[in-house]
């Protein structure tokens, strides 16, 4: 038993700090999310010098071999500061996805580019009506003279303007899930593209007989590949909230302590210490929950699914009633848009809409639980 | 004991019911439905449609040209009116400082800004919050210097519901800074068209443009524009606060979520079924369904010693408090029944006249509408303040 991390791991650590620190701000937020909406900021320039786009691919395809504990690191970072850019949506998933089932051809094209930096991809697993089952898939993949065709829908895919091609789930006709890689101008594609309500870009991506190589097909049997992949994120998106939740404590704990009623600082009223005691209750326990979610990546799956949703649906529970008791400690300047804690309220309280809510992890837990 | 409406109350909610089926503006009523953002013309024309109806001031006794209903048609009036998408009428003239000024206001006073109320004539918008006197009201610095027959009006008011559409604005200042903190307020009424008003909008974090902060700038307010004695603004203040108290369980907006959570979950599929099926989900769905059965009846409790000549007190605390984590939980049980489709963000469609595929106008608004209702339980004095107020009224503590 060790949770002391690496030297390695330390510094990785303090250099991320220091750069959400430096360079990552809620008043640049917004700007950065406008300013940069083809995933070439200067960020992510940085994350490509400081090796964090290698970091979580294996040594096999080329990338630092970085555990769950080093993505943990990296997300927890990126959740403190708000970090805009699309790590998760535009590098972990597709470029996992991509690492496990891509030939070397596929790897060359798509994953050697991704991890310099020089695009970005886009997962679109999700599907109206599916709500957050990635194997329920309406999304048609049939062969017909030595190419692919997809018909289909993909519903809120994140960072689908910037992506250079989208990974598509599609039933094949022996039932089978498949993977496809669909260039962003690939003919019979259409997007509707929006921001999401916590300022992530997305869009829904339409494929009307789209036509493919063959050597556009990732896999003709992705089902256990993606739940590998989806486990990763759902880990990593643990890991963003804690730092998400440990920035909405300290910035409460400090409201709390300069903002004057009655004549006293709003620290000293008992009801309210014991509201932000909660906070901090809520924090640790799901910092554990991250924790383990974390650490399990590399077990078998059952084992995995099962510590994974545990933590996901401990920490989606854990994020809203954080939020919510930031704004409400905040009073009404915690539901102003300028006010930085109402920039994480949202965060945490959409954070249970990415990769499945507690109630559906919960029913994960459930099922799991029944079957041991 | 009885809990059923009598025939003539029963009887009322079928007139009301045709009357809203008639002559609410569908135009209005499906913004409403839809959770976006009401324009100031939709609020008049809704108005207006009321006050010829005679039914604006729904509070008002007869004398003033209000209906003289009691507590319990007002509760229905509420009630019906939330059931029919109907804008909730802006309170801050009508319900607000038209009691005021009926209680405390000069002869004067009441037969030139009560008809001018009626007639939609004013939009009032209240100034009471300050940047540095939220919960801690009586702790304003907004200061009003007596200069002959005016005074001089300086200082900050925030958190100003649709003060941006306002022409009038009542507000607490400190008239006396030596005397102790309650008694050195005095109660104005302030035109928002004379100069050194100026009004800055606060955008909230669903986008909305609903509050504001008001600046005040060396304004020159006659003298005639107080309301009640000099220095008796605290009292004028704290017997507002009942009345903006009274209905704040916000029953009649709490039963239509509920409908409408219903309706959305039992349409909804999760893995093959509708999503009210989920047990976790119906589990959470039913313990709102007991709450509201609860707040309901102790909100016809509370009705009912109105009616019978009680003054609403410190139970209008505990109605605001279960009546707005009610409302809350609803609007979380809401956004969680879209699952994915509570992600997509669209302003345009919300503030403005932009449309949506019928899918995605049916469910934009759920996840805006879950952050603007954490003001519930932070507006009209913080769920922390009516439960001290509770504590020490109720209880005695």
């Amino acid at each position: 038993m060790d949770f002391a991390l690496t030297d390695e791991q330390r510094m990785l650590e303090d250099t991320l700090t220091r750069l959400v620190a430096d360079q990552v701000y809620p008043e640049q937020r917004r700007a950065m999310l406008a300013a940069a909406p083809n995933g070439s900021s200067v960020l992510w320039r940085t994350f490509a010098e400081l090796g964090l786009l290698h970091m979580p691919f294996s040594e096999d395809v080329g990338g630092l071999g970085g555990d769950g504990t080093d993505l943990m690191i990296i997300m927890q970072a990126f959740g403190r500061g708000l970090v805009p850019e699309p790590y998760l949506a535009g590098l972990v998933l597709p470029g996992q996805l991509l690492a496990l089932t891509a030939n070397s051809e596929q790897q060359t094209r798509w994953l050697a580019p991704l991890l310099e930096g020089e695009h970005q991809l886009a997962l679109a697993w999700q599907e109206v009506g599916a709500r957050y089952d990635a194997f329920s898939v309406a999304t048609q993949a049939t062969q017909q003279d030595g190419q692919w065709q997809l018909t289909g829908r993909k519903d809120v895919v994140l960072n689908l303007e910037a992506a250079a091609a989208t990974l598509v789930t599609a039933r094949l006709a022996n039932g089978k899930l498949g993977v496809f890689i669909v260039p962003a101008d690939a003919p019979g594609t259409s997007t509707n593209l929006y921001r999401t309500i916590d300022d992530q870009p997305a869009g829904d991506l339409t494929l009307d007989s789209v036509t493919l190589p063959l050597t556009n097909c990732l896999s003709e049997d992705v089902s256990d590949v993606l739940a590998e992949v989806l486990a990763v994120g759902r880990a990593a998106l643990c890991a963003q909230a804690i730092g998400a939740m440990e920035e909405a404590c300290d910035q409460t704990l400090a409201y709390l302590k300069e903002r004057k009623q009655f004549g006293l600082p709003l620290s000293t009223f008992q009801a309210l210490q014991h509201r932000m005691v909660d906070m901090h209750l809520h924090l640790e326990q799901s910092r554990s929950m991250a924790i383990l979610a974390a650490t399990s990546l590399a077990l078998p799956a059952s084992e995995r699914d099962y510590k994974v949703a545990a933590a996901k649906a401990y920490c989606g529970e854990s994020a809203r009633f954080i939020a919510e008791q930031a704004i409400q400690l905040h009073g009404a300047i915690g539901m102003t848009e300028e006010c930085y804690v109402a920039n994480y309220a949202k965060h945490l309280v959409m954070f249970d809409h990415y990769l499945g809510d507690s109630d559906y992890h919960l029913e994960t837990v459930s099922d799991l639980l029944t079957a041991a | 004991m009885n809990l059923t409406f009598s025939p003539e109350e029963q009887a009322f909610r079928e007139q009301l019911r045709r009357f809203l089926a008639d002559a609410l503006p569908s135009d209005i009523s499906q913004r409403v439905r839809l959770g976006r953002h009401l324009r100031a013309d939709d609020y008049l024309r809704w108005q207006n449609i009321l006050s010829k109806q005679g039914w604006l001031a729904s509070n008002w006794p007869k004398e003033f040209g209000g209906p003289g209903w009691g507590p319990v048609q007002r509760h229905i009036f509420d009630e019906e009116c939330a059931a029919a998408h109907a804008p909730t009428v802006v309170p801050f003239g009508v319900n607000m400082v038209a009691p005021v000024i009926m209680k405390f206001g000069t002869v004067e006073q009441q037969q030139h800004y009560l008809p001018r109320i009626l007639s939609n004539q004013d939009w009032w918008c209240q100034g009471y919050s300050e940047p540095g006197a939220g919960s801690d009201l009586a702790g304003l610095n907004t200061r009003a210097v007596r200069d002959g027959d005016h005074y001089i009006v300086n200082g900050q008011k925030t958190w100003t519901t649709l003060g941006q559409h306002a022409n009038k604005l009542f507000c607490l200042v400190r008239t006396d800074p030596d005397a102790k903190k309650q008694a050195g307020i005095s109660f104005l009424l302030i035109d928002m068209q004379i100069p050194g008003v100026t009004v800055r909008p606060i955008i909230t974090l669903d986008g909305a443009h609903e509050v504001n902060e008001i600046f005040l700038d060396n304004v020159r307010v006659p003298v005639d524009n107080r309301v009640g004695e000099e220095g008796q603004g605290w009292t004028c203040a704290k017997f507002l606060l009942t009345h903006e108290r009274t209905g704040i369980a916000g029953l009649g907006h709490a039963k239509q979520a509920l409908r409408h959570l219903k309706s959305l979950a039992s349409r909804i599929q999760h893995r093959g079924k509708p999503l009210m099926e989920l047990p976790s989900f119906r589990q959470r769905v039913v313990k709102a369904e007991l709450e509201l059965m609860a707040l309901e009846v102790t909100n016809l409790r509370v009705l009912a010693a109105a009616r019978d000549g009680g003054v609403p007190g410190a139970e209008s605390s505990l109605l605001k408090v279960r009546g707005s984590e009610l409302r809350q939980e609803l609007s979380e049980l809401t956004r969680r029944a879209l699952g994915p489709a509570a992600l997509p963000f669209f302003p345009d469609f919300l503030h403005g006249d932009d449309s949506l595929d019928d899918e995605r106008t049916q469910k934009a608004s759920a996840s805006a509408q879950y952050f603007n209702r954490r003001k519930l339980s932070i507006y009209g004095g913080a769920n922390e303040i009516q439960k001290s107020i509770v504590a020490k009224t109720i209880l005695n503590m």
